[in-house]
């Protein structure tokens, strides 16, 4: 179907194109600037594959309506921004912890409330992760070009299908509405991964069961072989609720844990002439490309500087972020906030390496002079 | 028959429910299950989705696709399942909180689209689970543990709200006329859209110990004796119908229904092809 083509597109479209090349076939969303054109492409595509899409009264329904889909059977996905994200955030935690797949994608301006609706920020790192209350699992993600938005898109699905988990893009207003040029790939050629289905035929069916030496149950889906019931309290493996201490413990240790055991195959990064570098700049998104640049641009005048780029943000990369200071003298975060990945990095990296951080909320783009100048201060 | 429709329908091993003695949420759950057996739809293509409070833990007692989902927001759970999965039936239990205060919103918009999901609200005029506090349908100048002086807040009547914002099919019932409950849910389950039925529940506990309603035979009694069909009260003025609770089947009528208007969008791409 989809040939190995050169198109021209936005961030937000190639977010679109990579959810349905990963099997979405459900999206529910609410308009929302930056990221009003994911929902106008799905709009348009999704029944052209035979999926659906509908426009909620709200985000919080948005949300809602994609967990009802998902446990369903459909691969399901929303997409919103600041505000938007924050009004997800109760049934996200709802997705966390009765293991519900789904792709939420958050194209971040600048906050906090309406804030800068149509400007790039990276604020929302730490509500990312923290933004549902309670302990909770949770996997974010941070594209820093648009075919790279293509990419982990289908990746997003396969982790929440991989781990029955809400797993989070962190894009910004730059990535969504930047043109770049796209390869799409053969679709023979991409990793699509299906959520893991019960037996069939099973007697005593149990909806939250685990096989030994696994942590993630398989799931079914409503209209299918069995009937279960789902809920937001805290449940055993019958998927009915309990109060019971231990049964508490043991759900939320085992959902934390199937995704702390799992951390190398969800973390991905770029590192980028850090070989030989003194210097370490960590930036995600669009701020890394600038990163980048300023990687160049110094070593141009004999600065021994490389880039160390996040793509997974959540969970923290912090084994990577532990090597890379061990290697370095001085690392400095780069992001567009004022220090929240900065928080993370110190916390692991300030045994090893001196931890300065350049942050910007004002709507405007970090650049690659800024950059500079920050790493000849330091 | 109550044997057979527990063996059936109910997970017994749930049981006993967590309910209060002389609360009548239990009357009205068994009405509903009562009206999918004389449907004879299978239990695996039902889906019962509700919200948070007392009305939303019967689903757990029910054997069949069950979904408990956060404060207000189950009408747009099961707007998700309905859409992923048009052949299901799906039916929303709730409170009066749930879908008037909290849910409002996906009320509406529900009812505005007509997709097919039958609503069935336990009104018990009071938030239960969390101890007694005012709820939409509160009457005026009743108690609530939020309202110690008398609530001063306009009531909803929900069925003429949703019948506003678009629903296909509303009645209200009480859980006195129990039969009629059933009825009402089966012609709800069977109306191709968006169907609403209020049934009017007692909560001795907290409503009724607040409002000095007495006893659970004293709060049902009231439900018999406040209560008149929709055909007796359209002979009667507005006056006469003051604390009147009308019962019966209130609005019916055909339109085209949200998710077979998008069938029709996916259907066109496919001729296209």
């Amino acid at each position: 179907m989809m040939s190995n083509h050169i198109k021209l597109m936005q961030g937000n479209e190639a977010c679109v194109e990579g959810a349905i090349a990963a099997g979405m076939r459900f999206f529910a969303g609410y308009p929302i600037t930056p990221s009003t054109e994911i929902a106008e492409i799905s709009a348009q595509r999704l029944p052209r594959v035979g999926g659906k899409f509908i426009q909620m009264e709200d985000e919080i329904g948005s949300m809602a309506a994609v967990i009802g889909a998902s446990l369903t059977g459909l691969k399901a996905m929303t997409a919103t921004s600041g505000p938007g994200f924050s009004l997800k955030q109760e049934n996200i935690g709802y997705a966390a912890i009765a293991e519900v797949p789904c792709v939420i994608i958050n194209v971040q301006r600048g906050g906090p409330s309406t804030g800068l609706p149509t400007s790039p920020a990276q604020g929302d790192i730490m509500q990312a992760k923290w933004g549902t209350h309670g302990d909770h699992p949770v996997i974010a993600l941070s594209p820093s070009s648009v075919r790279e938005t293509f990419d982990l898109t289908i990746k997003a699905f396969n982790y929440a299908e991989k781990y029955r988990v809400p797993v989070i893009m962190l894009m910004d207003e730059v990535i969504g509405h930047m043109r770049e040029k796209v390869e799409i790939p053969n679709r023979e050629d991409l990793e699509v991964i299906d959520r893991k289905k019960p037996t069939s035929g099973l007697v005593d069916y149990k909806p939250y069961r685990i096989e030994d030496g696994e942590l993630v149950p398989p799931m079914a889906e409503y209209g299918g072989e069995y009937r279960f019931h789902v809920t937001g309290l805290v449940h055993d493996e019958t998927g009915f609720p309990s109060n019971t201490p231990k049964v508490a413990e043991s759900l939320i240790k085992r959902l934390i844990k199937k995704i702390d055991d799992n951390k190398k195959d969800i973390f991905l990064y770029e590192e980028y002439k850090l070989e030989d570098a003194e210097i370490a700049l960590i930036s995600f998104g669009s701020t890394a490309r600038s990163a980048k640049s300023a990687v160049d641009m110094a070593r141009a005048e004999g600065i021994k500087v490389g880039l160390f780029r996040p793509i997974t943000i959540w969970p923290f990369l912090d084994t990577e972020i532990e090597q890379l200071a061990k290697k370095v003298n001085k690392i400095i975060t780069v992001e567009m906030n004022l220090g929240q990945y900065a928080i993370e990095v110190e916390r692991k990296a300030c045994k090893y390496a001196h931890v300065d951080k350049y942050g910007k909320l004002n709507g405007e783009l970090i650049t690659p002079d800024e950059i500079l100048k920050k790493i000849k201060e330091v | 028959m109550s044997s057979r429709l527990i063996n059936e329908y109910l997970r017994e091993d749930k049981l006993p429910h967590i309910w209060c003695p002389g609360c009548s949420h239990g009357i009205t759950m068994r009405a509903i299950v009562k009206a999918i057996d004389n449907l004879n739809i299978e239990k695996n293509n039902i889906c019962i989705v509700s919200g948070i409070g007392c009305s939303s833990r019967a689903p757990g007692y029910m054997d069949f696709n069950t979904l408990h989902t956060t404060h207000g927001r189950a009408l747009a759970f099961a707007t998700g399942i309905k859409m992923a999965n048009p052949k299901l039936k799906v039916i929303v239990i709730t409170g009066d909180g749930d879908c008037a205060a909290i849910g409002g919103n996906h009320l509406i918009h529900a009812a505005r689209r007509n997709i097919d999901i039958t609503t069935i609200v336990f009104n018990n005029n009071i938030y239960g689970m969390t101890g007694g506090q005012y709820s939409p349908t509160t009457p005026q100048g009743e108690r609530g543990t939020t309202a110690p002086f008398g609530n001063i807040d306009k009531n909803f009547n929900l069925c003429n709200l949703v019948k506003a914002a678009g629903a296909t099919y509303t009645g209200r019932s009480t859980a006195y006329h129990v039969n009629m409950i059933t009825k009402l849910v089966e012609e709800g389950i069977k109306n191709k859209g968006f169907s609403f039925i209020e049934t009017l529940s007692i909560c001795p506990t907290y409503y009724g110990r607040k409002n000095k309603k007495g006893n659970v035979v004293d709060m049902m009694n009231y439900l018999k004796n406040n209560s008149i069909n929709v055909k007796a009260a359209e002979k009667l003025s507005d006056e006469q119908l003051k604390d009147k609770i009308i019962v019966g089947e209130l609005y019916k009528t055909q339109e085209p229904e949200y998710t077979e208007e998008y069938k029709k969008i996916i259907e066109s791409f496919q001729k296209e092809r």
